[in-house]
């Protein structure tokens, strides 16, 4: 089974998400997520679903479900690079993602979790 | 055709000057002057030709030929302005030329086959009608397709600031086609605020206002943030009337104002300088 890869930039946790999300997929990333927050302190979350073409409710659930569990761990969850056709499906769905933060892009999304690129900070 | 009709009416129809003379008459009065004699003249000519070479000797590339002037003649005629009757009349008119040379010779036999040749002529007739409203439809299909691209415009209001003014009744298909566009824009430009101007929207009931909603749900949900502005007074007490809840979706009176609040959200400063 593909696994999504975390990858930690200062402060933030990155989840590039570029499979497609099968429902294992999706809870072994939560399972990970929740204990790599714990593992470094990560104040912020980023998922980039720049590459995500379709999505339906259990996905979207998804991020309301890591968006609360990152809300307890004290980091808080954006999620960036939302495609116009995903987010007119989320929209028919029903579906506002309560609770999650969204940005246009990456760097936006950084720029919202007030952080600083990581050459620019102090080495982390 | 030109077993059905018969060899009778052929031979009426040889008689080329006499026939066409009276056809061109016939339909000269009808046109009143919107059309020279001349110009008659030459179109009927050439149609009069077709139609005898399909009835005498059973052309096949004949009845093509006509049918393809019928309708370069049934288009010209609907882009000078004349009604699709009056075209279809002047194919009729044939029958009545046909008709007096038959009663002045007083022949029992080509009564009969006249039958067959009227219906033939009706024929004739009917299609230029046809072209004709597929012509118009055309123009319709075209009109109500440039409509929608016309109606939709987004543009750039400032660095970061999209403005998408409405005009017209939006309707589902509008809306889909404006969600579209200013979301692909949003991503392309990478702007973070849009500003939906609606001034131009004559009325806002509880459909407009759900696809306003689902607009704004939309860029909401992609990172960037909607103002609504344009709300003129009848339009406010409408949505008040009706009970729709813009949540607390930003709205503006006028653009400027919803501008000036993107301009601010946004961080950018106007300054006064010397010449204002």
């Amino acid at each position: 089974m593909e696994r999504v890869p975390i990858l930690k930039i200062g402060q933030i946790l990155l989840v590039s998400i570029q499979i497609d999300l099968q429902d294992q997929t999706v809870q072994v990333l939560q399972e990970d997520l929740a204990e790599r927050i714990v593992r470094t302190g990560a104040r912020g979350v980023i998922i980039d679903i720049t590459a995500v073409d379709i999505v339906d409710s259990f996905i979207g659930r998804m991020f309301s479900t890591i968006a609360s569990m990152s809300r307890l761990m004290d980091a808080e969850t954006v999620v960036v690079g939302m495609r116009p056709a995903v987010a007119i499906t989320l929209v028919e769905l029903g579906l506002s993602l309560g609770g999650v933060r969204t940005a246009l892009d990456l760097e936006k999304g950084m720029r919202l979790l007030g952080a600083s690129l990581p050459s620019l900070a102090d080495g982390r | 055709m030109s077993g059905a009709v018969g060899t009778r009416i052929s031979e009426i129809l040889e008689d080329r000057e006499a026939v066409l003379g009276r056809w061109v008459e016939l339909v000269t009065e009808g046109v009143r002057g919107r059309i020279t004699e001349r110009e008659v003249r030459t179109e009927l000519g050439e149609l009069y030709g077709l139609v005898q070479r399909e009835l005498a000797d059973g052309d096949e590339s004949a009845a093509g030929e006509l049918r393809a002037a019928l309708q370069e003649i049934s288009r010209s005629r609907a882009r000078q302005g004349f009604s699709p009757s009056e075209t279809a009349v002047s194919v009729f008119a044939l029958k009545q030329a046909v008709h007096e040379r038959i009663g002045a010779a007083g022949e029992e036999t080509a009564y009969a086959q006249f039958i067959a040749f009227s219906g033939y002529v009706d024929e004739l007739g009917l299609m230029t009608f046809e072209t004709y409203s597929a012509t118009r439809e055309q123009v319709i299909a075209d009109q109500a397709e440039q409509l929608l691209e016309l109606a939709t415009p987004v543009v750039k209001l400032w660095d970061g600031i999209l403005g998408v003014p409405l005009v017209g009744t939006l309707d589902s298909a509008r809306t889909q086609v404006v969600m579209e566009t200013l979301l692909q824009m949003l991503v392309d430009t990478g702007s973070q605020f849009a500003v939906i101007d609606i001034t131009g929207v004559p009325a806002v009931d509880t459909e407009v206002a759900q696809h306003l909603l689902k607009t704004v749900m939309a860029a909401r949900l992609m990172g960037t943030e909607c103002v609504i502005s344009g709300i003129r007074p009848q339009i406010a007490q409408t949505i008040v009337t009706l009970g729709i809840e813009f949540g607390d979706i930003v709205t503006k009176a006028s653009l400027a104002d919803a501008l000036a609040y993107a301009l601010a959200a946004s961080g950018v400063r106007l300054v006064e300088g010397a010449g204002a």
